[in-house]
């Protein structure tokens, strides 16, 4: 069988401007060749950083933000793209290859309707007549499972939600009837309940259509429901290369062995649950528009235990912990730390009751200031909260950076000097700088690659227990409350669903919500995604 | 869409939207009256944003025009010395600066004066000047008339070249002629814009003789005897507030073109002409339109120095006239009409911009 895209020994370059420094030139991604054949789907999985989205635009030969393919060939029908002038690659982009960004939100036109991107490439390429793009467009809206299919494309983006628009990125990339289609991280942004839908909708248009395709990914759970073969890079080679059944039941390489076996960790729960560190008793929230978020909350956490809050977006998870901070005054109900009301607004507070409250946030590298060094921001709060100067201060921060395993060869570095899971190490110091009881983490691993998270995730576990600090965890993800929570809290729409110890909420008997919300997270399972599809549409048949 | 709208960061991607959190929570009055005013307004806002906005918008200008009034109201009185005193010169006895003021009306009190002439100044009538005794309003009008004649100009030449030129500098961004580009302009706008004028006389005027200084302009003049005379002037304020619209078009045009739309644009394979006309250029509207309108009233409000050195019968000069002799209700009207045009000037790119925005205009 022929090829429809070979690429051969590919070498990718990009230029760096570190500051301060003369620019430096670095190999993004060296020898990597693959093949791939009609209507098939290979899977790229690797880290952030192994350069599995720069492969997947070479096959558009397209280098964001200054990269350079330099080496190797992508041929597409036998036909080195790589050599075409602009006007010739301009003719393959959006007609024979088309792209699927991870951020749909971002990727569409905030002025234009949804329906006209959707149907641009297809009619400024010649490929068919407006009429019949529109035509193609709806075909493709109700494979998509899109809602009012007829009606769709009159919506702007900021019309319809992250889900729509990831499966309308899918419908614009579709719609030219392209042969290969460059899937890269489609459903990381989407929460797990959603992401299987999308999944669903990508594999049975890509079956339909007989479409081939690049998917990208971080989730080796995820890509083993849709490819035929997996390649697994990491800084920028091939480490493992072979069919998914063979990657994902016998690696060959530790790596993909790490990958495949991670977040398998589970920790047994704390059999005593009966002391109270933090108490939330029916609170009720809401934005200054007269928006409601928080629906009669009321949970409460043991000392030196994990709460885990577990919701998708817009449950009200995160509005929740600036309850607790006191960023956000609850409009009723009331919160106890440490068998003592907290005053409900920030200001209210005194110093003491700050310092024994601390948080960590998603993105580490928004939560500190760019231009001090690790120095400066673990320190902070040492002289604010104890007045620490000089020498003492030093020490402590030394200390302070043993404890997260970052030593002090780190204490006059920049935060962009740091790695994505050095920065919310440091982040961690910071908290603990403070000496707190409770740490709020509003979904401290989220950002992550899945190795360095269960590296987090285990020091946040060694430091409980050399502490006694206790948790309250707010993610999205089932598989981190497994492996480290003591009670869970499930949250939908802004109510709480379900509270109790871990053993009990995860569980049978279950509620609707969280029986969706516990399968809907992939499991590194060929076949899954079939599996449970197919119980939805016998329960939906049952009803 | 599930969630609240507030925290999926649905709204947190456009500056402007930011607004949009921003007005329901300005009227809120705690009163018992104030929250039922409160409740219909907020739903108003969800209902209809743009209207709301709008209204808004309209609402603080009308607001700000009164509060400026207030402050030049205000800033005169407060001001050291006295008109009288200075008319009459030596011949200023007691009782001749007595007269004097009785005849002004200064001897009632201000609250009273303010409201007079706020109630004359809505209707259009800004009082006699105390020195020429002309009615205040004709003669503006006239002076009104020369100004935006040259601002008209002025703006006619900069506002096209500056937005070429930040175009052509994205084009050719970090290559020689973005350089040339930026360091002529930034040049311009470093130097004091008299000293701009005096070169420009000095050159064009004195050494080679192909403009006209001054640059007076005569009830007489034709139309095309007007434009050579302004030929300086205007040049001098082009090249004054071009280098920051230039800058601004620039920033904004890059910041959408390395946007991921963008580059899904360039992913479908589309042209170069298409991509900027029709992916980058209605997003990078907004902050162009507000810089371009801040510009605008800059050369209304900010030409008192060139119509002075050009010796040009516009506003400024006529202020800065009044000014060394105290004819305060000349200084007053000239004081508001600049802060109207300014005020009007940038509620009109707020609203152009909210336009622009299409989660106002269309919202959920």
């Amino acid at each position: 069988m022929p090829e429809l895209l070979s690429v051969k020994n590919l070498k990718i370059e990009a230029t760096s401007y570190p500051p301060g420094e003369p620019p430096k030139v670095v190999t993004l991604v060296e020898g990597v060749s693959f093949d791939l054949q009609k209507g098939k789907v290979l899977g790229l999985i690797g880290e952030s950083g192994a350069g599995k989205s720069t492969i997947g635009l070479s096959a558009l030969a397209y280098g964001r933000g200054g990269c350079r393919i330099i080496g190797g060939e992508v041929l597409l029908n036998g036909r080195d793209i790589l050599k075409l002038g602009r006007s010739g690659i301009n003719s393959v982009r959006g007609a024979q290859v088309c792209y699927v960004a991870q951020s749909a939100a971002a990727a569409f036109n905030p002025a234009h309707k949804l329906g006209d991107q959707v149907i641009e490439a297809s009619v400024r390429h010649g490929i068919v007549t407006r009429d019949e793009a529109e035509k193609r467009a709806l075909y493709l809206f109700r494979v998509l499972g899109l809602p009012n299919p007829e009606t769709f494309g009159d919506r702007y983006p900021h019309q319809v939600s992250g889900g729509q628009l990831q499966r309308a990125m899918t419908a614009m990339a579709l719609c030219p009837n392209p042969e290969l289609i460059v899937f890269d991280e489609p459903t990381t942004a989407l929460d797990v309940t959603t992401q299987i839908d999308v999944l669903a909708a990508i594999k049975h248009a890509i079956e339909e259509t007989h479409t081939a395709a690049l998917y990208i990914t971080h989730d080796l759970a995820v890509v083993a429901q849709v490819s035929d073969d997996i390649m697994v890079l990491r800084h920028g080679k091939t480490v493992e290369y072979g069919t998914t059944k063979q990657v994902i039941e016998a690696p060959k390489e530790d790596y993909t062995r790490a990958l495949v076996s991670v977040r398998q960790t589970k920790r047994d729960e704390a059999a005593d649950q009966s002391g109270t560190l933090l108490k939330i008793e029916h609170v009720h929230a809401g934005y200054a528009n007269g928006f409601k978020v928080l629906h009669d909350v009321s949970m409460h956490l043991p000392k030196g235990q994990t709460l885990a809050i577990v919701g998708e977006s817009g449950s009200g998870k995160s509005t929740l912990a600036r309850v607790i901070t006191g960023l956000l005054p609850p409009s009723e109900g009331r919160i106890t730390f440490d068998g003592k009301e907290l005053p409900k607004a920030l200001k209210g507070r005194t110093n003491d009751e700050l310092r024994r409250i601390q948080m960590i946030y998603q993105m580490a590298d928004t939560a500190m200031n760019p231009r001090q060094t690790v120095r400066d921001i673990i320190g902070r709060p040492l002289s604010f909260y104890f007045s620490m100067h000089g020498a003492r201060k030093t020490e402590r921060v030394k200390e302070l950076l043993d404890q997260i395993e970052m030593g002090p060869r780190f204490l006059d570095r920049y935060p962009a000097e740091l790695s994505g899971g050095q920065k919310q190490r440091v982040a961690i110091a910071r908290a603990l700088a403070a000496r707190p009881e409770l740490i709020l983490c509003d979904e401290p691993t989220s950002a992550l690659d899945p190795l360095v998270a269960e590296g987090i995730l285990n020091l946040l576990l060694r430091l409980q227990e050399e502490t006694a600090v206790s948790y309250v965890f707010i993610t999205h993800d089932i598989a981190i409350v497994r492996a480290i929570a003591d009670s869970v809290a499930v949250m939908h729409r802004g109510r709480l669903v379900r509270f109790g110890p871990k053993s009990k909420v995860l569980s049978p008997p279950f509620d609707d919500y969280t029986d969706l919300l516990l399968k809907s997270v992939p499991e590194m399972e060929i076949g899954w995604l079939e599996k449970v599809l197919k119980t939805r549409r016998m329960e939906s048949a049952g009803n | 869409m599930t969630g609240p709208v507030l925290t999926d960061g649905t709204a947190g991607e456009q500056p402007r939207s930011a607004d949009l959190s921003g007005v329901p929570a300005k009227p809120n009055p705690t009163g018992a009256d104030g929250e039922i005013g409160g409740t219909f307004w907020r739903r108003f806002v969800f209902r209809r944003p743009l209207v709301a906005l709008i209204v808004q918008r309209l609402g603080l200008s009308v607001g700000l025009l009164f509060a400026v009034s207030l402050m030049i109201f205000g800033g005169i009185e407060a001001l050291p010395g006295d008109f009288a005193t200075t008319y009459l010169g030596q011949s200023a006895t007691p009782q001749a600066v007595e007269n004097i003021r009785k005849d002004l009306g200064l001897d009632r009190p201000w609250s009273e004066r303010y409201l007079n002439w706020l109630g004359g100044a809505v209707k259009g009538d800004f009082g006699t000047s105390w020195a020429s005794k002309n009615s205040v309003s004709e003669q503006i009008g006239n002076r009104l008339g020369n100004s935006l004649f040259l601002a008209f100009f002025a703006a006619l030449i900069s506002v096209p070249l500056a937005v070429g030129l930040g175009m052509l500098a994205v084009q050719f961004r970090n290559r020689m002629p973005d350089k040339i580009i930026n360091v002529i302009s930034l040049a311009a706008i470093s130097l004091p814009e008299f000293f701009i004028g005096y070169l420009l006389i000095m050159f064009f005027a004195v050494k080679w003789g192909v403009a006209t200084f001054p640059a007076t302009v005569y009830e007489s003049m034709s139309f095309t005897e007007r434009l050579s005379a302004i030929a300086l002037p205007v040049a001098t304020l082009v090249l004054v507030v071009l280098a920051h619209m230039m800058r601004m078009t620039r920033a904004a045009i890059l910041n959408v073109m390395s946007s991921a739309y963008v580059e899904t644009a360039e992913l479908k394979g589309l042209s170069t002409f298409r991509i900027i006309a029709r992916h980058a250029a209605p997003n990078a509207v907004a902050p162009v339109i507000n810089v371009i309108a801040l510009n605008l009233a800059y050369l209304v409000v900010g030409v008192v120095v060139v119509e002075v050195v050009f010796v040009y019968p516009g506003m400024g000069q006529y202020m800065v006239d009044a000014v060394t002799v105290r004819d305060m209700p000349v200084v007053q009207a000239c004081g508001l009409i600049f802060a109207a045009f300014y005020i009007f000037l940038n509620m009109a790119a707020d609203i152009l911009a909210i336009l622009a925005n299409p989660r106002l205009r269309h919202p959920r």
